[in-house]
């Protein structure tokens, strides 16, 4: 679980604050869509990042507000930590007129363009092409932007993934594949379907730069990002980078959860939690007081209680309307 | 037949010439629309439509992919949802089957799913058909609109002619939508009068190819060919036909081919693509909705039928309609 953190490149504290309030947002922001559920206010499926957080707040560390991504169904965490708004975040997964997508999209679909980003593609691996076409298109413009394109495990099965990769490197294109791997598909554990472990290795068949870490150690994947992003802006080509993680809970809220022990799921929710990770790091390095810390957690729950009132306060989209936005 | 106001000189180009030139046109328009797919570059694509092109515009606008439908008409969509405007040929519209993904869920749905954040303006040329063009067999000769006219936030065209086709293309590209252009592969070598002004024909709006009286008949496509054979054929029997080529199937002018039924009160509906939930179909249904009093006779449709395209010439003449068939239909609605 450590990494040699004297090697590390080392994020000042307000990049270390904004992390952490990151995380924090998305932990009960995940939370809060929970209960909606439990409480029948969220009616389609909520797939939650709880368990994943470091992933995206340690990539989007080193991202621009022009630099893109490309999403999944598991998207909320994506989004916020890319910088989109919780308000309206919150208000496209109850399905308001105030939402992202006007509540045209809902859990899976949320999409900042505001904030950069393309969308949360919930094929699995859809949004893969699109990333890649993005980073064609940032090349044809001259923009020196990368995009990062987020994808679960069982991606890796789908023959999309492949075809991605490939053109991402024949074209040597600036996009930067991260791949979530939280162990289950659904409810398949990885390695009865996927005949290949060592991602490196993946990465090397496609001629790319490859990162194999653990993504629940923030201060690990903000290191590795930190180079990947930095050479592929660069022009040096496409990056894999595969993250190892859990999720904490269902597929889906709700989700029975029958192909995993309780046990297993305790046991990584002590050891781990990415928050209580980083915290053990900030406290041991006297990088933030435990002070600092709670005033962080108080102001990310309150953001999150706005957000809820702002989306409960917000109208619904107008049964007239169902057809507005089919063309442009 | 809508022809522009004035031309230099009339000038006959083929079908396929006329799509290179709206490329070209495009292209030198705007430095954004840029052409992907197999074999695009040296060899000008399936069927040499985009020859001279890359030479022209070099590797920023013309760029060969590999064989990865899904993949690349993904890759247009990124571009275009970040300023692009892609032309994407699949080399036959039935490898489009493996794009479908990307075609129908991602493209048709991403303006819709974001609540207009986005938008993805481009067009995924798709050769398809068979007739003239023979002996391809199951895979190679296909007719399949209807895979993408069911799809909301689609557009679909088929042009018949060389001048619709240039008129049409230039109109897709310019489109904020992702289309579905479909060319007919027989038609490649079909030359018409094509004028060399900077013209476009509007997305959604049919053409009436031939004037008549007495009966109505629509088709798109190679159907247009025979359905203007049969019309010769069936003015010799004193039946005066009229001939409707939607043109663009969806969004479908619908309003024309009623116009046209509560003139003649009579109708054939024709389709080379096989039968069951073809846009024959959708025709039909939406005449007798709005139509039913105007008609005199039931609506007859031909298609093609519910087979694999086969390969032996014997079988594959069996499997499209023929103008004779057309002749025979509108004889029959017409009671005569």
């Amino acid at each position: 679980m450590k990494t040699d953190h004297q090697s590390l490149n080392m994020p000042g504290e307000e990049i270390l604050s904004n992390m952490l309030i990151k995380m924090y947002q998305i932990r009960y922001f995940e939370q809060v869509a929970g209960r909606l559920y439990q409480k029948g206010q969220v009616k389609g499926g909520v797939h939650p990042y709880i368990g994943q957080e470091a992933i995206a707040v340690g990539i989007s560390a080193h991202l621009r507000k022009d630099d893109l991504i490309t999403s999944t169904h598991r998207g909320h965490g994506h989004h916020i930590a890319k910088g989109a708004d919780l308000n309206r975040l919150l208000a496209e997964v109850i399905g308001k007129e105030t939402g992202y997508c006007k509540g045209r999209g809902g859990s899976m679909h949320v999409a900042a363009f505001d904030a950069g980003s393309l969308g949360a593609f919930a094929i699995n691996a859809s949004g893969l092409p699109v990333a890649v076409g993005a980073a064609l298109s940032a090349i044809l413009q001259d923009k020196d932007i990368v995009i990062i394109a987020y994808f679960g495990e069982g991606a890796l099965a789908q023959g999309t993934l492949h075809e991605s990769l490939n053109m991402a490197s024949v074209w040597k294109l600036p996009v930067i594949f991260v791949c979530e791997n939280n162990e289950y598909a659904v409810s398949t554990p990885s390695e009865m379907t996927i005949s290949y472990q060592d991602m490196k290795a993946l990465a090397e068949v496609y001629n790319m730069w490859g990162e194999d870490i653990n993504g629940q150690d923030i201060m690990e994947v903000y290191e590795t990002a930190g180079r990947v992003i930095k050479r592929t802006r660069e022009g040096k080509g496409p990056a894999f980078i595969h993250a190892r993680t859990y999720r904490f809970e269902g597929h889906y809220f709700g989700e029975p959860q029958i192909y995993r022990p309780r046990e297993e799921v305790q046991e990584a929710r002590n050891t781990l939690d990415p928050i209580r990770i980083f915290l053990d790091y900030l406290f041991t390095h006297n990088l933030m007081s435990q002070e600092e810390a709670q005033k962080i957690d108080q102001q990310a729950q309150e953001d999150i209680q706005k957000a809820l009132t702002y989306a409960e306060e917000s109208p619904e989209p107008k049964p007239e309307e169902y057809a507005k936005y089919v063309y442009a | 037949m809508s022809m522009p106001e004035k031309t230099e000189s009339p000038r006959e180009i083929t079908y396929m010439l006329a799509i290179r030139e709206a490329l070209q046109a495009e292209m030198r328009r705007d430095s954004n629309v840029i052409l992907l797919g197999e074999d695009v570059v040296r060899h000008g694509g399936g069927f040499g439509v985009s020859k001279e092109l890359w030479e022209e515009f070099g590797d920023k606008q013309v760029r060969n992919t590999p064989i990865s439908e899904n993949g690349f008409v993904g890759v247009a969509l990124g571009a275009a949802m970040t300023g692009m405007r892609p032309v994407v040929e699949i080399m036959f519209a039935d490898f489009s089957a493996l794009a479908i993904d990307q075609i129908c869920n991602q493209a048709a749905k991403v303006r819709y799913m974001s609540g207009g954040q986005t938008k993805a303006p481009m067009v995924v040329r798709l050769p398809q058909g068979g007739l003239s063009w023979k002996s391809a067999a199951a895979q190679h000769s296909q007719s399949i609109e209807a895979w993408y006219v069911n799809v909301p936030g689609l557009k679909v065209v088929f042009p018949s002619t060389p001048y619709d086709v240039k008129g049409l293309l230039r109109s897709a590209i310019r489109d904020d939508n992702p289309v579905v252009f479909l060319e007919h592969k027989a038609l490649y070598g079909f030359k018409g009068e094509v004028p060399a002004d900077d013209y476009t024909i509007p997305l959604g709006q049919a053409d009436i190819k031939r004037l008549g009286k007495d009966v109505t008949i629509v088709a798109s496509g190679y159907m247009v060919h025979f359905a203007l054979e049969a019309a010769t054929q069936l003015a010799e029997a004193g039946i005066d036909a009229e001939v409707i080529d939607p043109r663009t199937l969806k969004p479908l002018d619908e309003e024309a081919i009623f116009v046209s039924v509560r003139k003649t009160h009579r109708v054939v509906m024709v389709q080379e693509a096989s039968q069951s939930a073809g846009v024959a179909a959708e025709w039909v249904t939406r005449v007798q909705e709005v139509c039913f009093d105007w008609l005199d006779a039931p609506i007859r449709r031909l298609a093609g039928k519910d087979v694999p395209i086969p390969y032996a010439n014997s079988l594959e003449q069996q499997v499209w309609p023929r103008p004779d068939d057309i002749v025979k239909a509108a004889t029959e609605v017409c009671y005569r």
